[in-house]
């Protein structure tokens, strides 16, 4: 094996402790956004409400999915996803949220 | 480094990068996925950044309690397939099968909540098109096309999203019979794994439908 950078802990066992507390974590979460989004507060509603959803998918791809575990590879495709879609959405409202 | 393993085609210098490779062309696979669902969540900003007061009136008429029971279904059926990948990988696979059937069946239950709350919808006539009709509204100020619009949107994302579902639970079953069959072990999981990708992918899609559909002010 040359290069083992790129390549290592694909068989990493997560143990079942550390699964159960991120659905834990996860459950929290969701009493969190469901009990946030009663109270009234305006913009806040919409940042409060993705704020929790983007640390909820965190925690899923971090762990349940083991991108925490994984080589820089692939962990830079999952991040190429997010980005061209931050791309997308920020151009295209770069545009609506400067029209008069 | 596992190198005995009939598994390996002949151009991977062993089983650990037949794997790695798998399992990168999912995670690619994935990012296009994104892509496929970010189209919609695009639209879906301009629009609401447009009708800010008739989406908020169009989710005024969801059923959070039943979006919020599927929302914690969901995460359950994350938690059993991260459980069942992991039985596999500790070679009990008879643990994987229970495991993967009680995601299965939380992947049924899933649907069948979608399926009464589109059925709700339909009676309600708040199904965009001909027969659309948003009755008593709570914010008598919207336009009623606005809202339609809402509600097409709520169609086109979780209805695309409940196909995935579908093809989730099928795919789901296929590795259960697989894994059944022993055809899995802590040597080789890969389309157990792979599969394991796209059902929580398929979840973290819907934690994000979950505030922007039900949780509007």
């Amino acid at each position: 094996m040359a290069d083992n950078s790129l390549r290592f802990t694909s068989h990493h066992i997560v143990p079942v402790k550390t699964y159960t507390l991120v659905f834990i974590a996860l459950l929290v979460l969701l009493a969190l956004t469901v009990l946030a989004a009663r109270i009234e507060h305006g913009v806040l509603n919409l940042v409060v409400g993705l704020s929790i959803a983007v640390t909820k998918a965190a925690l899923i791809v971090l762990y349940f999915m083991h991108l925490r575990y994984n080589s820089f590879v692939v962990r830079m495709v999952a991040m190429a996803g997010v980005l061209w879609l931050a791309i997308l959405i920020t151009i295209t409202m770069a545009d609506y949220l400067t029209r008069s | 480094m596992s190198t005995a393993n009939t598994h390996v085609a002949h151009h991977y210098d062993d089983a650990e990068q037949q794997f790695d490779a798998a399992r990168l062309g999912m995670w690619i696979f994935l990012a296009t996925e994104v892509m496929f669902f970010g189209g919609m969540f695009t639209g879906y900003t301009t629009c609401r950044f447009m009708y800010p007061a008739a989406f908020a009136e169009g989710s005024s008429h969801m059923q959070l309690l039943a979006g919020t029971l599927n929302t914690a279904v969901l995460l359950l059926s994350s938690l059993t397939m991260a459980l069942a990948v992991r039985s596999v990988q500790v070679n009990r696979p008879a643990v994987a099968v229970r495991l993967l059937m009680v995601t299965l069946v939380l992947g049924f239950v899933f649907l069948g909540i979608k399926g009464y709350e589109y059925a709700t919808k339909f009676a309600e006539h708040h199904v965009p098109g001909a027969a659309f009709s948003l009755g008593e509204a709570h914010n008598p100020a919207v336009n009623p096309q606005h809202v339609e619009l809402f509600f097409a949107f709520y169609f086109l994302l979780t209805g695309f999203h409940a196909l995935h579902m579908l093809i989730g639970v099928t795919i789901v079953a296929i590795v259960a019979v697989q894994t059944w069959r022993g055809q899995f072990s802590s040597a080789y999981f890969t389309p157990l794994e792979i599969t394991g990708l796209y059902w929580h992918f398929v979840d973290i899609v819907w934690v994000f439908l979950f505030p922007l559909l039900y949780l509007i002010h």
